[in-house]
């Protein structure tokens, strides 16, 4: 049998491109319903909600699931960029059209958050484990109260003024180009570096790899990420206020990213869409939404990681069950042919 | 004088944090986890306490180690369902559960108490202690009192009980503990026993000092007194003390000279420069990994 | 030699050719490292010229791995120092002696254990590939050539062990004598100009052992490396080591040909103790 093109890709751009058809079609079908009037204001709501979470959670993922280290910091990082970028936005809100702003604001925004990034990579270098997310929890922490605490950022009462240009189709291309940076990386020569880091640094420093340098490039990567989520927050709301950016807020973050998957960026995506969705769209279930959180993450981590549970891991897997269907399939398909 | 009483009360802030501290460097050095939901113990003791004494009038003492008993059963719970079952997994499973935990516990209490703090019953009422100018509250004297106790008792029972060498051999090495015939599940979860319930005693304490406990009460002194068994040197036991006190006392003299809101800042400040400088804190030893 | 030390290191490159033929790979002038006051090895001397092998015996705790580890900059040597083709790699770091020239495999096996077998080869290739950090980011600007000359040289490698049919395959789930294989082939991508064996043998039956030999004798040879390696099986090293030194409670005592080490009665009472009759060690 000849191989079409989607076979005789490589695993990973196979994996990758379906990643960006569900995003596509996501994009489309929320274009078709509001062309047809079918798009509730609750639902278009959320869209750009929607967005910031899948960037967060993608970014948040590069240092999780592939350099191995938790953050507990994003949301730190997260409100630097949105404080850069909304601030450039309202400097430039008489002098430039919406269109150029807001990639300009977000530019602004994910460079200053990298800048912070590194500041945070630098005494984290030092650090792993448990340490490094204890320290990326005090940062976020000191950047909330130093936040609060100076004048130009609204203090207390929070920034107003950002003009409102966050739309779905900004954040739906910034949410393409965080795939598509941080996809790439995964399978290039400094993703590879990276995650070897994750599975053995010893081994990964005696063949040449720069541990140091890496952490320093994922930390201020995934910032940099936050950084233009927070834009795209601060863009689309009417007061932007530290106080969302709390330890809380990083967690959620978290959540996305375990319940997706560590270092399955596809899964991030859609953990962070339903999130956004779910809780919102079951208002009978908000009281509880913590507590399904926790349960979440407590339940995911002990059937993903326990001994215990590994045939029954391996039994689940839907790869397995994947190829068992395809497998009864084809026999059938054969029984036919033959008979 | 006025620096003195301020001393005074980061020497009593000092000692709730130390007494959290104790219970986070303990189970650090057995179980070489970080018990991230140890601060919502404080957040249950402090509950435990006002149900039991405010809503079901019982003797303040009765209440107190009721509430402790209470901690004591979910320490262990939580350490028999969540962390028993990834005694091998990697260390970044074991941290993403015990934050599970922690936000577990946190919405749980939400959900019974509600969002709203609740006060705290004052079941101490000593008249404050005047020398010369100097005013020290009654609250503070006992805290630090009891505070002196309990750890002069842990001490005595790290080094001196049977119990207390077979944590020293755990914390040393699991293995070779094992083999000498030492239960170490016995050992982590007596562990989790004794580190709730002086998270028990400590949400007393600070329950006392404020007078309002929420639900999200306990994270924040949890974190902070993970800073102070950092520290002062994680898996050390005078380490946790010795970075308590001094923890307290640094957050309470940069509420008073230097700014309310910033303390926090500055608490964390602390321990980022400690990582930079000593990485393994005051009295911690250094481990290196086996190559 | 003495005054090699004063050599700055930016790049091999400009070390003339003939020159660096004659030099040895590698060079341990009274090496020693304390351990929180435990002189772990002391006065370590031990010079191995280019495509030599090279073997580091002595019994369990003579401090071989630790002598690896300083060798490769895991510790830093608390005396002494080391020349690696003539530079010196005091306050370099692993990743940084690695590029000079040195490789290694560990003791107990450090695989990616959930990359697959292509890509531990391509980590070990990482600075061989030639792949900008804006070429990463969007797989543009020579992306492809550099990633499919890697895939290229990375199975040519395998395909040296015979393990280019295993590539997918993740390595944590290779059976124990292919992992150490992959680990040496992982070093070897690294282009070394010399490369240390951490008991490469062990928990490897006799046949496998000798096709180790082999391989081992393959590498020198179609690579033009020296090896040095620590093992415990004495066949191996005896049937291939050119030199050896034997260290015992941190010490070298006793350096020589295979046939001169066989018969050092110091290097019997190490193995066997003082009373021993003088069996074969």
């Amino acid at each position: 049998m000849k191989k079409n093109l989607f076979q005789n890709m490589k695993k990973t751009s196979r994996k990758n491109l379906v990643t960006y058809l569900i995003c596509f079609s996501f994009f489309a079908a929320v274009r078709i319903m509001g062309a047809t009037d079918n798009l509730t204001r609750h639902f278009s709501s959320l869209l750009v909600p929607i967005c910031i979470n899948v960037i967060l959670a993608v970014s948040l993922n590069l240092v999780i699931g592939f350099l191995g280290e938790l953050s507990l910091g994003h949301a730190g990082f997260m409100s630097v960029g949105a404080y850069a970028g909304c601030l450039f936005a309202i400097k430039f809100k008489e002098i430039l059209p919406a269109a150029v702003r807001l990639p300009l604001a977000m530019l602004v925004g994910g460079m200053v958050a990298a800048l912070f990034g590194l500041l945070v990579g630098i005494p984290v270098l030092r650090l792993k484990g448990d340490y490094l997310a204890i320290v990326t929890l005090a940062f976020g922490e000191i950047l909330r109260s130093v936040i609060i605490n100076l004048n130009f950022t609204g203090g207390a009462s929070g920034l107003k003024g950002t003009p409102q240009d966050a739309t779905f189709t900004a954040g739906f291309a910034a949410v393409i180009l965080t795939l598509f940076v941080i996809l790439n990386l995964a399978d290039s020569k400094h993703g590879r570096a990276i995650m070897s880091l994750r599975e053995n640094a010893i081994a990964a420093s005696s063949v040449g790899i720069n541990a140091n340098g890496y952490k320093l490039m994922v930390f201020s990567l995934s910032a940099f990420f936050a950084g233009i989520a927070g834009v795209l927050y601060g863009s689309s709301v009417s007061i932007l206020s530290a106080s969302t950016f709390d330890y809380n807020k990083s967690i959620e973050i978290l959540v996305m990213v375990v319940l997706g998957g560590m270092g399955s960026i596809r899964g991030s995506v859609i953990a962070a869409a339903l999130i956004t969705i779910l809780p919102e769209s079951m208002r009978a279930l908000a009281d509880y939404r913590m507590l399904i959180y926790a349960l979440a993450l407590i339940v995911m981590m002990i059937l993903g990681t326990s001994e215990k549970f590994m045939l029954l891991r391996h039994a689940l897997s839907p790869r397995r069950l994947l190829s068992k269907a395809v497998k009864h399939f084809r026999y059938k398909k054969e029984g036919q042919n033959n008979g | 004088m006025n620096f003195l009483s301020n001393l005074i009360s980061g020497l009593s802030l000092g000692s709730i944090y130390a007494l959290i501290a104790l219970g986070y460097t303990m189970v650090y050095g057995i179980a070489k986890m970080l018990n991230f939901a140890h601060g919502d113990i404080i957040m249950v003791g402090a509950f435990t306490c006002v149900v039991f004494i405010t809503n079901m009038g019982m003797h303040p003492a009765v209440g107190v180690l009721a509430s402790v008993v209470v901690c004591v059963v979910v320490g262990v719970l939580v350490e028999r369902i969540a962390y028993k079952p990834l005694r091998s997994a990697p260390p970044l499973s074991v941290l993403i559960t015990a934050i599970g935990v922690s936000y577990f516990l946190q919405s749980l209490a939400q959900l019974i108490f509600g969002t709203n703090q609740k006060s705290f019953p004052k079941f101490i009422s000593l008249s404050p202690i005047t020398i010369g100018q100097l005013t020290i509250k009654g609250e503070s004297v006992v805290t630090m009192a009891v505070t002196v106790v309990i750890m002069a008792a842990l001490t005595l029972f790290i080094s001196k009980t049977r119990m207390g060498k077979a944590m020293r051999a755990v914390s040393e090495d699991k293995q070779a503990a094992e083999l000498m015939g030492i239960s170490v599940n016995r050992t982590i979860t007596i562990t989790f026993a004794i580190g709730s319930a002086l998270a028990s005693v400590a949400g007393s304490f600070y329950g006392l000092t404020y007078g309002f406990v929420g639900p999200y009460s306990g994270s924040m002194p949890g974190i902070k007194a993970f800073v102070a068994a950092v520290f002062g040197g994680i898996g050390s036991i005078p380490g946790a003390m010795l970075g308590g006190i001094l923890l307290g006392v640094i957050e309470n003299m940069a509420k008073a000279y230097i700014s309310t809101e910033l303390s926090d800042a500055i608490v964390f400040g602390v321990l980022i420069a400690v990582l930079l400088v000593k990485p393994t804190g005051l009295l911690g030893k250094k481990t290196n990994e086996k190559v | 030699m003495a005054d090699r030390t004063m050599v700055p290191f930016p790049s091999n490159a400009i070390v003339p050719r003939k020159d660096a033929d004659k030099r040895p790979v590698l060079e341990a002038h009274h090496l020693g490292i304390d351990f929180g006051g435990l002189t772990a090895v002391e006065d370590f001397n031990l010079t191995i010229g280019r495509s030599e092998i090279a073997g580091l015996i002595g019994p369990n705790g003579a401090g071989k791995t630790t002598v690896f580890n300083l060798l490769t900059s895991v510790y830093q040597p608390t005396r002494g120092t080391i020349l690696l083709d003539g530079y010196d790699t005091k306050g370099k770091n692993s990743f940084q002696v690695n590029k000079m020239g040195i490789a290694r495999t560990f003791q107990n096996i450090r695989l990616f254990a959930n990359m697959s077998v292509l890509d531990n080869v391509k980590v070990g290739l990482h600075n061989k590939i030639k792949t900008s950090f804006p070429a990463s980011l969007t797989h543009f600007f020579g992306y492809s050539q550099a990633e499919k000359a890697a895939d290229r040289k990375a199975l040519e490698l395998l395909d040296f062990f015979s393990m280019a049919d295993m590539r997918d395959m993740p390595a944590g789930a290779l059976p124990y004598g292919d992992q150490r294989r992959l680990e040496i082939v992982r070093a070897l991508a690294t282009q070394p100009k010399i490369l240390l064996l951490d008991e490469p043998a062990a928990g490897m039956n006799p046949s496998e052992t000798a096709r180790l030999m082999e391989n081992i004798r393959r590498i020198r040879d179609e690579f033009d490396i020296a090896v040095l390696l620590i093992e415990h099986d004495m066949n191996l090293v005896m049937g291939i080591c050119e030199g050896i030194c034997v260290l015992n409670y941190g010490r070298v005592i006793a350096k020589g040909t295979p046939r001169q080490i066989k018969s050092n009665p110091k290097v019997i009472e190490a193995y066997l103790g003082k009373k021993a009759e003088g069996k074969n060690a």
